[in-house]
């Protein structure tokens, strides 16, 4: 038996729930703005008036190349860190593990500060040509490690440890078979990484490395500790001499959150494409 | 002439178990020869053991007259490196029952990826030879068409024109048509047809008997890692001398 559409009236399901939700978010969303505006600490004024100060715009442009660096270099290790632990080499494995310990086991906190305080350990930077004693390279630490170079590198190291982790889940969810086709067809091991096999874990690899950049873009707030010159750094050094705390860490909050949205449509276009091949309809 | 494929009691174990204990079997260039046997016996592994995606415990086997997986200098054998490894099997193609195309390319892309790649023709030529490929296999139509797109049938036929956009002097199918629905099975042993009408040198490992009867010019039965018997398809199906071999047919046929 079919059911004549035509002749009765068709009734959706009603979603009253819905309704009652969202009556009870918009009640209480209302009573936090009211809070907020009606707060003599906010000073929305004050908000405005650094929101694009160049100070705080530098800071946002630091924080986010500093992002997108720890990022590149943070993922190129993470590959050949992944590869490593991958590998039938014993030693290649081993060193991989220690890194991936070693980083992943200590905090990040921990690891800016010892960079921005290198200097301590090593007071010099000496480097010389083996068996002759010709000197290359000679500087103090804190020259050569200023602040800028110790955020890169703490934030990049530790950056790589968890990279490798998600990159390695990713080379595992690649079928066999792949390269095995790739192998018949005379594809070096190399070639065959680089063409067959990442190609493809890039889609298990991105929606992680998504988050990991987004952990990144907010970890970078860290190095304001060793004077990192940026964003946080910045609202620091305001609010530390005119005690508008609150105005301004909602400063920071606004650009972080500005920095989000986009770091998360770059992500979507970057899923979209090494999604191709991969649904029925697909991306021609 | 050399043999192009020529195995002298070639063993081969995972771990305590043998599993091909001494396989005794030659191919001669433009031949067919077809690899039968219950499931278990050894056929992949020996097929992977050819074009070394297995490395062989004991025994012989060469590749048209060198030596699977050694080089040699002098009296000495040198064992291969990967990377040269990869460079013999660039002349063996080699298709799998789970077709494993590239599914992040297209069907075009599947098959000029190692041409381009491998061995460095330029892309518009490869792309040319490719659509050559395409055509012979029927699949003109559906070169831009990613993998998922594709019937197993079609999927198939792209990965046996992917495999001979190298130019192979040997062609291996491991079960080409047993991961497909009855009705798609014809398209692709057309295609292989085709292949041996024109001489190629082809080891197929199939349990599709009128294949075997029609194309082969030998067959072997293998059981337990041995060949149990080979010859014509005309003895070995028609007049099965072993009665293992016997046993085998009457529950296939
Ligand atoms: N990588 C491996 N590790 C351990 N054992 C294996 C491995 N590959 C194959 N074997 C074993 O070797 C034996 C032969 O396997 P093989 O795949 O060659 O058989 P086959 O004749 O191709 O069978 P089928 O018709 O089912 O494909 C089987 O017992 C199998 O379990
Ligand atoms: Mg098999």
């Amino acid at each position: 038996m079919t059911t004549d559409t035509t002749a009765v009236r068709v009734v959706p399901v009603r979603h009253y729930g819905r309704w009652l939700t969202a009556l009870i978010v918009f009640g209480l969303a209302a009573l936090f703005l009211r809070a907020l505006f009606t707060s003599p600490n906010l000073e929305p004024g004050t908000i405005t008036h650094y929101l694009f100060k160049d100070y705080v715009l530098d800071g946002v442009v630091t924080t986010l190349w500093l992002t997108l660096l720890a990022m590149l270099l943070g993922t190129a290790g993470g590959i050949v860190l992944a590869v490593m632990r991958l590998s039938e080499n014993p030693v290649l494995r081993g060193v991989s593990w220690t890194f991936i310990w070693v980083f992943r086991g200590t905090p990040l906190l921990v690891q800016i500060i010892f960079f921005g305080f290198l200097g301590a350990l090593f007071p010099r930077i000496t480097l010389t040509v083996p068996f002759t004693g010709t000197v290359l390279f000679d500087r103090p630490t804190s020259v050569v490690v200023t602040g800028t170079v110790a955020a890169v590198l703490a934030l990049s190291l530790n950056e790589m440890a968890y990279a490798a982790e998600v990159i390695r889940g990713g080379i595992l969810a690649v079928d066999g078979g792949q390269t095995e086709a790739a192998a018949a067809l005379g594809m070096s091991p190399t070639l065959t990484l680089r063409r067959v096999v990442l190609p493809q874990a890039m889609r298990v690899i991105i929606p992680p490395m998504g988050n990991e950049t987004i952990t990144m873009l907010k970890s970078t707030a860290l190095v304001s500790i060793i004077a990192g010159r940026d964003l946080m750094t910045a609202v620091q050094t305001v609010y530390q001499n005119n005690y508008k705390v609150i105005p301004l860490l909602v400063v920071a909050a606004i650009w972080y959150l500005a920095l989000v949205s986009l770091l998360s449509a770059g992500q979507w276009l970057i899923e979209r494409r090494f999604g191709r091949g991969f649904t029925r309809g697909g991306v021609r | 002439m050399t043999p192009m494929v020529r195995a002298e009691s070639v063993t081969k174990r995972f771990g305590p178990v043998e599993v091909l204990k001494g396989i005794d079997l030659t191919v001669r260039p433009g031949e067919v020869a077809c690899l039968l046997g219950p499931s278990g016996s050894g056929k992949s592994t020996f097929l992977r053991c050819i074009n070394h995606l297995e490395r062989i415990d004991g025994g012989q086997l060469w590749v048209d007259g060198e030596l699977v997986g050694y080089r040699r200098h002098g009296d000495k054998l040198h064992e291969l490196k990967a990377r040269e490894v990869a460079v013999r099997r660039r002349d063996i193609g080699m298709v799998f029952q789970r077709f494993n195309l590239f599914p992040h390319l297209t069907a075009l892309g599947n098959v000029i990826e190692a041409p381009v790649r491998v061995l460095g023709i330029p892309r518009e030529q490869a792309r040319e030879q490719a659509m050559r490929l395409l055509d012979r296999v029927g699949l003109t139509e559906r070169a831009g068409n990613y993998p998922s797109q594709l019937s197993g049938g079609q999927q198939q036929r792209v990965a046996i024109a992917r495999a001979l956009a190298m130019r192979p002097k040997l062609m291996l199918f491991d079960e080409p048509t047993s991961a497909l629905d009855p009705e798609l099975v014809g398209e692709v042993l057309d295609v292989m047809k085709g292949l041996a009408a024109d001489g190629m040198t082809m080891v197929v490992v199939t349990h599709e008997m009128g294949f075997a009867r029609e194309v082969a010019d030998q067959v072997a039965f293998l059981d337990g890692g041995v060949v149990v018997e080979s010859g014509t398809p005309t003895e070995v199906l028609g007049n099965p001398r072993h009665d293992r071999t016997r046993a085998f047919l009457d529950k296939v046929l």
